[in-house]
């Protein structure tokens, strides 16, 4: 029998014709490509957003430009390049160092590497709010109290800034989930690349690709309600509402 | 010698910057003909969400949480490959515009794009105040001259600035009908790496010719901005905004 004659719960279920535990599994990945890219989203975008606010000139206008360029270009691109601009890149790199060239790096780094460069240049905004949220007169009445640069950080910059970060920063997180299905062109055996080879190999893309959307819903409105958590959580603690 | 490779270089830049260019009407049109249709689909489901009957706001809930939830590469598969692989879009009548993969792209586009900016124009329609609505209905004004004078420009310029966002990132996302296989400037771009192997250089030039759709859009919003803004086109604005 062959699989295009399959029903479709076989084709989805966990048997030996079952794609289920692939889709499963590519969703599994998807959902570790986000995080990872939103990790580096954020680091980097905390460091944006602190260099956008810096006394040194060229040092915000680098941190603007970043910004304009990344919110500016199709994110696929910025995939394409570091996917097929990489390998080069790191040839380049170890040829300084007399090394022989060290091949493509694997396409999870990559892939995590590329939505997070451009995830940060969006964390960076939502960190610059957030920055501008605390006023600045409690800044000033901690530094009257005598507290050092980090205990004012810790208890007056940052439970604030969270407060105001976490909404918009649930916007980042689903755009990063979504924008991880472009990372499928790299080859990367997340949940787009999994139905579009399941789509492939038993010529029923409508049902796989049925399938992915499924998943994908799941991934986003489980994390939207993980967020809507957070936020109550948050705002009890910050004594408000 | 140096000199030669120079050459070569700049006749490089040059043809493949011309190849580009002479895509843009392609990405263009793409991002014109969805936004046209995603805003007019936006506007349908908004008037759906505020619907008395219960199954066609359901409807619309329901589309707006789908094409908001998944991926736009996924749903742009889905209507290329997917629905292709059904018999009734395949002996149906419209077969030729599902073959053509400019179609598919405009398509998802514009299905993706209306629930976001659904969800824009509900946000717009939510921060009117009611009393508004209530002293136009206290006038004796119709639903049509209300929706006309009252809501509609406040909506526009309500808005504006989270629309302008969207039609920004729809401008990023024409990208996506690269794959499949639409000559747009990334599709082109794409084609002549596979030629030359060149990647940087022709990533930056497609990037370029984004950065340059995309400021230009920009520009134009802030205009429109500007132009709606009561404080300065006129002194009879009433400040209701915020």
């Amino acid at each position: 029998m062959s699989e295009q004659d399959l029903p479709a719960f076989a084709l989805l279920g966990f048997g030996t014709d079952g794609w289920g535990r692939v889709l499963v599994l590519g969703a599994v990945l998807t959902l570790a490509l986000s995080l990872a890219s939103m990790t580096i989203g954020s680091v980097l975008g905390a460091l944006l957003a602190w260099a956008r606010g810096s006394r040194r000139g060229w040092l915000a206008r680098l941190a603007t430009a970043y910004g304009v360029i990344m919110r500016g270009v199709p994110e696929l691109l910025v995939v394409l390049l570091l996917y097929f601009g990489a390998p080069g890149l790191m040839a380049a790199v170890a040829g300084l160092f007399g090394l022989p060239a060290p091949g493509s790096p694997p396409a999870f780094l990559t892939g995590s590497l590329a939505i997070g460069l451009v995830s940060a240049a969006y964390q960076a905004e939502v960190f610059r709010g957030g920055l501008l949220a605390v006023p600045k007169g409690q800044v000033e009445a901690a530094l009257a109290a005598g507290m050092g640069p980090w205990l004012r950080f810790r208890r007056i910059v940052l439970p604030q800034v969270l407060h105001h970060v976490l909404p918009p920063l649930g916007n980042v997180w689903q755009f990063n989930l979504k924008d991880s299905a472009l990372v499928a062109i790299t080859g990367l055996a997340e949940l787009m690349r999994v139905s579009l080879v399941a789509a492939g190999s038993t010529r029923r893309p409508f049902l796989f690709f049925a399938a992915a959307m499924v998943l994908y819903l799941a991934l986003t409105s489980l994390s939207s309600a993980v967020f809507r958590r957070i936020e109550a959580r948050g705002s009890q603690w910050a004594g408000r509402r | 010698m140096g000199g030669a490779a120079m050459n070569a270089d700049v006749t490089f830049l040059a043809d493949t910057a011309l190849a580009i260019v002479r895509a843009v009407p392609v990405t263009l049109g793409l991002f014109v003909a969805s936004a046209i249709g995603a805003s007019l689909l936006g506007g349908g489901l908004v008037a759906a969400l505020t619907a008395g009957l219960a199954p066609v706001r359901g409807i619309a809930r329901g589309w707006i949480f789908l094409f908001r939830g998944t991926p736009l590469l996924l749903q742009i598969f889905m209507v290329y490959y997917g629905l292709a692989a059904l018999g009734p879009v395949r002996q149906g009548p419209f077969w030729p515009a599902f073959r053509d993969p400019l179609f598919c792209a405009g398509l998802a586009m514009t299905c993706c794009c209306s629930a976001y900016i659904a969800e824009v124009l509900r946000g717009a329609l939510a921060a009117i105040p009611a009393g508004q609505i209530e002293a136009a209905l206290a006038c004796g004004m119709g639903r049509v001259t209300r929706l006309r004078l009252i809501v509609l420009p406040q909506m526009l310029r309500l808005a504006l600035p989270a629309y302008g966002n969207e039609l920004v990132m729809m401008v990023k996302s024409t990208s996506l009908a690269s794959t499949i296989t639409v000559l747009d400037v990334t599709g082109v771009a794409q084609q002549v790496i596979a030629h030359s192997y060149r990647t940087l250089d022709v990533f930056c030039l497609a990037a370029g010719v984004y950065l340059g759709l995309t400021g230009a859009l920009t520009a134009l919003l802030r205009w429109a901005e500007r132009r709606l803004d009561p404080t300065v086109s006129d002194g009879a604005g009433e400040g209701a905004s915020r």
